[in-house]
């Protein structure tokens, strides 16, 4: 297969380039990560960040013939024979495929992604009902691999003042669970025209996402609380 | 002083105001369509006649105001993202409002002339 991979080391290359390079796969090679693989067999200055290659740890999340998605679970398969590899849009790069994510975790940082509740803890657990557990679903499984987050204009444009899809789905991980009991400081936290509400709904964080999570729903969800305690 | 600062806290009423103007748009432009189309055919005395009502004049400066709340949220948003430097920002945010005031307050000259 051919792969055009985006170059770029800021130490030593004035701007970035794209390099073909024609990788010869082996039969069990099924993930673009495994072309991958074999292409730092031939070439081992081409840098990327691999580390579960099961859509787990979210580490190689890249832009892949124009969409972000995890290489580790991109199936070969279903690839064109040419495909174009750069790195996620928006955040600085280090090296070749590898991001900066400084930006992309402050934010998740900043909407203190712990559960907060100041009461005694019980002597064995915090419980829920099986109900109350039913809201997590969709939103605990983030892996935090920041496709959503970098192909969001909004996102782009403001990376220091906009949480993020992927920042905003995990603020309503901690809205919805019934355990916490930060809700009225988280809310208040997000009610910005910048932290929240540079969303404006286009979901190109649900067409990213590797998980198939839904990040602009949560996002909904968060503004319908916001109105619900405020009208 | 360079930090990043958020909290202004007029997020939500921005955006529940963008929906709610929508809204009346939405609705006004039925009703005209409605009016203008059950009615005889569309002549300048007859416009003029249904624009003296006062019931008239009243929905189309609330059109006319939701547009215009609608409008600066939306300039501002794309301002917001497009306009870093702040003496910039501020400086068209103002031409805005102003451009904004100016158009209404055309339209209720040339609805209760």
């Amino acid at each position: 297969m051919r792969l055009s991979i985006y170059r770029y080391d800021p130490d030593r290359d004035a701007a970035p380039r794209m390099q073909d390079y024609q990788v010869a796969l082996e039969p069990s090679d099924r993930m673009l990560l495994d072309a991958l693989v074999r292409l730092k067999e031939q070439d081992d200055s081409v840098s990327f960040r691999r580390s579960c290659r099961e859509g787990v740890c979210g580490s190689d999340a890249m832009n892949i013939n124009g969409k972000n998605g995890l290489a580790c679970i991109t199936k070969l398969a279903e690839l064109p024979d040419h495909v174009t590899l750069r790195p996620l849009p928006g955040l600085p790069v280090i090296r070749d495929l590898i991001v900066d994510m400084t930006q992309f975790f402050r934010q998740y940082e900043s909407i203190k992604p712990y559960l907060i509740n100041d009461t005694a803890p019980p002597e064995r657990e915090r419980l829920q009902s099986p109900e109350e557990r039913e809201h997590l679903n969709g939103l605990y499984e983030c892996i935090l691999c920041a496709c959503c987050s970098t192909a969001c204009p909004s996102f782009w444009w403001n990376p220091d003042k906009f949480v993020g899809p992927a920042g905003l789905l995990q603020a309503y991980r901690f809205i919805a669970d019934t355990r916490d009991q930060a809700t009225s400081e988280r809310l208040d936290s997000l009610e910005d025209p910048y932290r929240l509400f540079r969303c404006h709904s286009i979901m190109n964080c649900v067409d990213a996402c590797p998980k198939g999570l839904n990040p602009t729903h949560a996002i909904g969800k968060i503004k319908e609380m916001m109105v619900r305690r405020s009208v | 002083m360079n930090r990043i600062v958020t909290g202004a806290h007029y997020g939500l009423r921005d955006w529940l105001a963008q929906r709610i103007t929508a809204v009346i748009m939405a609705a006004y432009t039925l009703i005209i369509l409605y009016v203008f189309a059950t009615g005889p055919p569309l002549d300048y005395a007859l416009w003029k006649d249904r624009f003296a009502q006062g019931s008239m004049r009243v929905a189309t400066l609330l059109f006319a105001a939701s547009l215009a709340w609608h409008v600066w949220v939306g300039m501002r948003d794309i301002l917001m993202d497009y306009v870093k430097a702040l003496a910039w920002r501020f400086t068209l945010e103002v031409l805005v409002l102003l451009t904004i005031a100016a158009y209404l307050g055309w339209t209720v000259q040339i609805l209760w002339r």
